[in-house]
């Protein structure tokens, strides 16, 4: 049987969509904590555009970008698929995913801001949730239709990060009143069994966000790395 | 559910249609796959992007950017996700990825520019001095990575594939590149420039692509 490890960081969502999609097929890995402050030399040889996690390894075969790394695991084990088999569907599964990356400055703003700025942060978080809740997830229950795919795994942060961090920044974001069909999504993707056996400990990230935090809001002294976190926070 | 919509621009027998506006590298892309492919479609072009047309709002309401593509009245939008589509649809002649999945993930990798040339290009042209020199060399090294990818004459071997599809567009931003951080790609690139003068011989390039004016 070829080789399957996985590279990774304990607190990176880019990392738990490969993880879930790989025990979502049944596949077994090796996984590889790298500290992503004190990046090894493994990491800069097997990322060296990036230099970011995860990298995927296959019978020797190296890959890097999360997405990329899911479509691939998606044409190698074509159990449980992630992504439909229309085109148009496909697109659709595609876009939701850039969506959440694309705009993940915007969501995570208010974790760094404070006063003025954060409120503005929030608002902005907001119009993004707003999107997803209205024109994502419409009236399904997952952003796939009746099963998780591709576009949950990759939203899947949202379940576990968004309470942690907005304990650690002081703000309420997320309301569930404000966002009934998106936190209907949590709790049913929290049932999903790959995912209820593997995801990130809420105490650990609260602490991780609460560290992050104090790191923006002090003056721009530790220039270096309050640049490794924003970029890791941004990942 | 029925995703297609109605639109007064959008007669019932007019199967493809493409939006776009001419100095973006991304319509593009669309325009060339299309092309590679020998769909038949109608591209029209939105005059003024601060004036949005309402078929563009109504088509892409999420970002209101182009390019868009409607295909029986579904609309799609964002470049890499509808050239993607355009190779899983439209089947005959040679794909644009490849089949094997690691080639594809390698093609893919190297097809979002957004995170190593576009924004490296920008700073190329917009800023001064040390960040602006910095610029260039990180785009000299990116480019210089992409010429070691490549021993065919496309990055999709003896046709054009999804990177040659995605990266030629930048062809016509070098001159301005070039021009405002003065340097030559065809003297510190030259693998590169040919590579890029080769995919624009081929039609569904040369047609698809207009010269950035250099303000």
């Amino acid at each position: 049987m070829e080789e399957v490890k996985v590279i990774g960081f304990w607190a990176s969502p880019y990392v738990y969509r490969v993880t879930w999609a790989l025990k979502l097929k049944g596949v077994e890995y090796e996984y590889q904590e790298e500290d992503v402050f004190n990046k090894s030399d493994l990491l800069l040889q097997y990322n060296p555009v990036h230099k970011k996690v995860p990298v995927f390894v296959h019978g020797g075969k190296l890959i890097a970008e999360s997405i990329v790394i899911l479509e691939y695991i998606d044409e190698t084990w074509p159990q449980n698929p992630l992504l439909p088999t229309d085109p148009h569907a496909r697109a659709m599964a595609r876009f939701w995913t850039k969506f959440g990356d694309d705009k993940k400055p915007e969501f995570l703003g208010f974790l760094g801001r404070t006063g003025e700025e954060q409120m503005e942060a929030v608002k902005s978080a907001q119009e993004c949730l707003k999107i997803l809740e209205e024109h994502g997830l419409e009236e399904k229950k997952f952003f796939d239709g009746d099963k998780i795919g591709m576009t949950d795994l990759s939203l899947g942060w949202i379940a576990f990060y968004f309470e942690a961090m907005e304990e650690a920044a002081g703000v309420q974001v997320l309301e569930a009143t404000s966002f009934p069909r998106l936190h209907a999504w949590i709790r049913n993707f929290k049932e999903v069994q790959v995912v209820k056996e593997n995801h990130p400990d809420q105490a650990r990230l609260l602490a991780y966000f609460k560290w992050l935090r104090e790191m923006y809001v002090k003056p721009a002294t530790i220039w270096a790395e309050f640049g490794a976190a924003y970029k890791l926070l941004c990942f | 559910m029925d995703l297609s919509m109605k639109h007064e621009y959008l007669p019932e027998d007019l199967q493809v249609v493409s939006l776009g506006f001419w100095p973006t590298p991304f319509v593009a892309r669309v325009k060339i796959a299309l092309a590679e492919k020998g769909v038949q479609s109608e591209y029209k072009e939105e005059e003024d992007l601060k004036n949005k047309s309402s078929l563009l709002l109504q088509m892409n309401p999420i970002h209101k950017k182009v390019p868009v593509l409607i295909h029986n009245g579904k609309p799609l939008s964002e470049s890499l996700i509808v050239v993607q589509y355009i190779d899983e649809v439209w089947q005959d002649g040679p794909p644009l990825l490849p089949s094997d999945p690691y080639l594809r993930s390698q093609a893919m990798f190297w097809a979002d520019l957004k995170r190593y040339i576009y924004p490296v290009g920008w700073k190329v042209w917009t800023t001064k001095a040390e960040e602006q020199d910095a610029a260039k060399k990180e785009f000299l090294e990116n480019t210089g990575l992409l010429e070691e990818l490549k021993d065919k004459p496309f990055f999709g071997g003896e046709n054009l594939g999804f990177v040659d599809v995605t990266l030629i567009p930048i062809y016509s931003w070098l001159p301005v590149y070039e021009k405002f951080a003065n340097f030559s790609l065809v003297v510190e690139r030259p693998k590169f420039i040919e590579w890029a003068k080769k995919c624009m011989e081929k039609e569904s390039v040369s047609k698809s692509s207009r010269p950035a004016k250099a303000q």
